[in-house]
């Protein structure tokens, strides 16, 4: 708790306007990250988190409207940088890594005229200087005769050669925050491994914090320290990785640890959730995940509960860890008791 | 973060296509007429083809002259009240011309197209169904055919059959018959791939009766977006046939030829090639407009 | 790579066959017997006969196709019956011009249209864009020999800026490039449009920004370079029509070029010289295509792997 917050988001709320619906796709996200941690954020596919990071750099479509109190990085708001100041910031002190490897090269350029264009304009260097830097990164992200391959266009490399080419990019200007939005995903197991292994080895080499955006709590559990849970658009759980898997507070995260396969249990069935991710253009009421959560209330159809933090550290985003709880009927039971999952019929 | 898109048409390429029954195939035109209304540059474009249709065919009753009829003492007049385009060399009336001339033009275009539809859709029908070696054989011709620039194999046709309107039609209808071919080809293909296809051959229908129940009816939608954005090239080349003297001949009013004898005049009466000129451009861009119009809203995807 | 070009050479053996062939067919439909035509009016029975023979025309037509491939392999294309000169001659008198005025089409083609595509794409919706757009839908609408009298009428005859015709310097090419490159403009502005607005949604687009390089620069380093791949097509085909072009471009400039040529020969009724430059035309045109095949190929190794 002595380290430095070096980024903090406040309220952020990102809205897609088509026609008269508004999509929310980020409603109102909460978290911080400090100096040298690696932030995960995990969800289902729609929750939010992509969406999330992309409008902490400023990246979203035009029809995309950011609000929010703030993200503050190094303590100043980015939100309220003109857009040429967020360029000098964007790939020099904040830089991104993208989970499509084959598709986020530029099938024109080599890849050393890639990675020096970010030297170039961030650092001022000459086209020699830069092709010799991004030639030095190439080795230091694991890449065999850099000299040859930098020459290399985007296609000749596999999916794992150009993960860390992205990598190397957007470490080249040796940011103080990365940004990683499912790096591995479509990545084969053991080049994962690999790429994780990597990522874990350059973020103590560089001191950068990392914001590991996934869906794959293995992922977390490798290379986190601390995760924010989001649903729906919003935070549900911001916890320390240990009590995420000792201790999952929120019944949704609760929900993904369950559905997570194990190894080291025989399962005969994999457990899933029930229903599926509201529809962003029309929320429910109260709770987001009410309408699927196994002990859910009347009170959590009606009111949303706020981001609470508890005595542990942890916060947590259900009515559940609240006084209000026990004064409501209860429904299914009660929360410390097992959830009960609904397995077939 | 994905939005969903629900509207999203099946077209043909839709391997998920299944062929609707009659009634929902007129809701179909329905819906496709309503889209057509709503897109304002479609309306505009078919609101002026309408136009032009209607002076092709009532051109007697609307034409203020006798489209033929010589008048030297006033010949070579600028627009005026009385006549509103001017007259030409030989004093007659250029918007009596004109729409009589819209006669000509559209037949032209529609013929010549007609004529490119049908053996383009055959051929491509016949490419895309049995492919292999026919495939091979008709698509090279096709590539033939594409091998000659623009406007050069119509000409060198006409210089065979000789200067005139019906073998401008022939000429500038085979000229058409590749971009229906190989669209044809190419829907065929691959709507032979559905599995109702293979379900309705494992039921014994012959290949005629799939070609023409099954497959043609289906694949309607790319030839009418192309039939219309043919109309308005078939319409240019004609038109341009016509300047170099190898189409309609004087006296007929044709747009084109009346386009060439306005030229000796383009100093001291600039309008008489001027009008012409742009009854050409207008219903060119008419049709451009409509087919534009139409491919959107039959095939969304081509949209941008 | 290498066979794909000899593979793609070789096809366009067929092709050149093929258009030699429907050459030669479409001028054994001219109504007619040719000999009369050449021996002239007055010409005796006999004297038609000698020369009928003399040209193998009585020969079978499968004969007389194999004699005409065989003369024109050996740069035969036969003799115009007008000048009485080498058909190639002839050809090769009138062939620069054309192909400068193509050239410079083309450029205007390219350069016009690449510009005013970019510029749409990039603001997309805007009045800027709704204007080119539609300017372009004008300019593919336009017929280019009444586009070309126009412009004669405006820039020549009213202001005199530039020569109504003839040819010999720059300030001669400049309307008749103008016509003949205006309607492939605007294709290749509207091709090009697409073709950036697809380029623009791509991941690399993104990771680019991500990298916090200039608008500018997303636009016309990182974008541009990928979406010319579809327009190179679009360009070579465009050649196409250009060529085409050129007989109706050449008459309303009066530019002594093939295209005015082959119009010429049709009313002379001049047929050696009309199929000899008819095929000279689809040679050339054939083999632009060529190039232009395996130049996107080329390209499009990089950016199609997926």
């Amino acid at each position: 708790m002595t380290s430095k917050e070096i980024l903090k988001v406040r309220g952020l709320k990102t809205h897609f306007k088509s026609g008269k619906k508004v999509v929310k796709a980020v409603d109102g996200v909460d978290f911080e990250v400090k100096e040298g941690e690696t932030l995960g954020i995990v969800g289902e596919s729609g929750c939010g988190k992509s969406m999330t990071s992309l409008s902490i750099m400023r990246l979203v479509d035009e029809q995309g409207e950011i609000s929010g109190d703030g993200v503050y990085f190094k303590d100043q708001n980015l939100l309220d940088k003109s857009e040429e100041e967020m360029r000098s910031i964007r790939g020099n002190q904040i830089s991104m890594i993208f989970q499509e490897p084959m598709t986020s090269l530029n099938p024109v350029f080599t890849v050393g005229e890639q990675i020096s264009e970010s030297l170039r304009i961030h650092q001022g260097l000459n086209k020699s200087e830069a092709w010799k830097r991004s030639v030095e990164m190439l080795e230091l992200v694991g890449i065999p005769s850099p000299e040859k391959r930098a020459k290399q266009e985007p296609h000749e490399l596999s999916g794992g050669m150009r993960q860390r080419v992205m990598i190397a990019m957007a470490l080249a200007c040796n940011p103080s925050l990365l940004i990683a939005d499912e790096p591995t995903t479509a990545l084969d197991v053991t080049i994962q491994a690999q790429i994780l292994d990597l990522l874990k080895k350059l973020q103590s080499e560089f001191n950068s914090a990392v914001i590991m955006i996934t869906h794959d709590l293995g992922v977390v559990a490798e290379t986190c320290d601390n995760v924010v849970v989001m649903y729906s658009g919003k935070v549900v759980e911001h916890t320390h990785v240990d009590q995420l898997f000792d201790n999952p507070l929120h019944p949704y995260t609760q929900g993904l640890l369950k559905a997570m396969p194990r190894i080291d249990e025989d399962v005969d069935e994999l457990y899933a959730i029930e229903g599926t991710v509201p529809n962003p253009d029309n929320l429910p009421k109260g709770c987001r995940f009410a309408p699927r959560c196994p002990i859910a209330k009347d009170i959590c159809h009606e009111k949303l509960p706020e981001l609470t933090p508890l005595e542990s550290g942890s916060k947590v985003r259900c009515f559940a860890y609240t006084d209000e709880w026990n004064k409501e009927e209860s429904q299914n039971g009660d929360i410390n008791k097992e959830a009960a999952p609904s397995q077939g019929n | 973060m994905e939005i969903n898109q629900s509207n999203v048409e099946t077209t043909i390429e839709d391997p998920n296509f299944l062929p609707k029954k009659k009634s929902p195939r007129l809701e179909r035109v329905k819906s496709l007429m309503v889209k057509l209304v709503t897109n304002k540059m479609s309306l505009v474009g078919g609101i002026i083809v309408l136009i032009y249709f209607v002076a092709a065919v009532f051109a007697p009753w609307i034409a203020p002259y006798d489209p033929l009829g010589i008048d030297l003492p006033n010949k070579l007049q600028p627009p005026t009240a009385d006549h509103w385009m001017g007259t030409d060399d030989k004093g007659r009336d250029i918007l009596s011309r004109i729409i009589y001339g819209s006669r000509l033009s559209l037949t032209v275009g529609v013929v010549s197209v007609l004529i490119g539809a049908f053996f383009g859709i055959a051929l491509g029908l016949i490419s895309g169904y049995y492919g292999k070696f026919v495939d091979t054989v008709i698509m090279r011709i096709i590539d033939v055919l594409l091998a000659f620039p623009g406007i050069l194999l119509a000409l060198a046709i006409i210089s065979a059959l000789g200067p005139d309107l019906i073998n401008v039609m022939i000429a500038v209808g085979i000229f058409s018959v590749p971009t229906f071919a190989r669209i044809v080809r190419g829907s065929t293909m691959t709507l032979k791939k559905v599995e109702y296809i293979d379900a309705i051959k494992a039921l014994g229908a012959s290949d005629f009766r799939i070609i023409f129940l099954h497959i043609l009816p289906n694949i309607m939608s790319p030839i009418i977006v192309q039939g219309t954005l043919r109309l308005a090239t078939a319409i240019l080349t004609a038109a341009g046939l016509s300047f170099l003297g190898m189409g309609a001949q004087p006296p007929s009013p044709e747009w084109g030829a009346m386009l060439s004898d306005g030229r000796t005049f383009l100093w001291s009466a600039p309008h008489v090639a001027t009008f012409p000129g742009l009854a050409i451009a207008i219903i060119v861009i008419a049709f451009n407009l409509l087919g534009d119009g139409l491919r959107d809203a039959l095939d969304p995807r081509m949209k941008n | 790579m290498f066979i794909f070009i000899v593979r793609r050479v070789l096809q366009t053996i067929p092709v050149l066959i093929g258009v030699s062939l429907v050459v030669f067919l479409i001028m054994q439909m001219v109504p007619g017997d040719p000999a009369v035509l050449l021996a002239g009016e007055s010409a005796t029975e006999e004297q038609v006969n000698q020369l009928r023979s003399q040209l193998g025309l009585d020969q079978p037509l499968y004969i007389q196709y194999f004699d005409y491939i065989k003369n024109v392999i050996q740069g035969d294309l036969g003799t115009s019956i007008r000048s009485n000169r080498p058909v190639l001659d002839e050809i090769l008198v009138r062939l620069p011009v054309t192909i400068e005025l193509a050239f410079w089409s083309i450029v205007v083609t390219v350069v016009l249209g690449l510009l005013a595509g970019v510029i749409s794409a990039t603001k997309q919706r805007s009045l800027t864009d709704v204007s080119i757009m539609v300017a372009a839908l004008i300019g593919v609408s336009l017929p280019n020999f009444w586009l070309g009298l126009m412009l004669i009428l405006y820039f020549s005859v009213q202001f005199q800026i530039f020569p109504v015709s003839g040819w010999g310097t720059f300030a001669h090419i400049v309307l008749p490039a103008l016509t003949l490159g205006t309607s492939g403009a605007a294709i290749v502005a509207r091709m090009t449009r697409s073709s950036m607005l697809e380029v623009i949604r791509q991941d690399y687009i993104r990771t680019a920004k991500a990298k916090g390089v200039k608008q500018r620069y997303i636009v016309y380093k990182h974008a541009l370079k990928n979406a010319l791949v579809p327009v190179i097509t679009v360009v070579g085909l465009q050649f196409g029509a250009l060529l085409g072009g050129t007989v109706l471009t050449e008459s309303v400039f009066a530019i002594n070029g093939l295209g005015r040529m082959i119009v010429d020969a049709i009313r002379m009724r001049d047929l050696p010289l009309v199929q000899g430059s008819i095929l000279v035309v689809s040679a050339l045109f054939v083999l632009v295509n060529l190039i232009v095949d395996i130049s996107y190929k080329f390209v499009d190794k990089k950016v199609d792997l997926n």
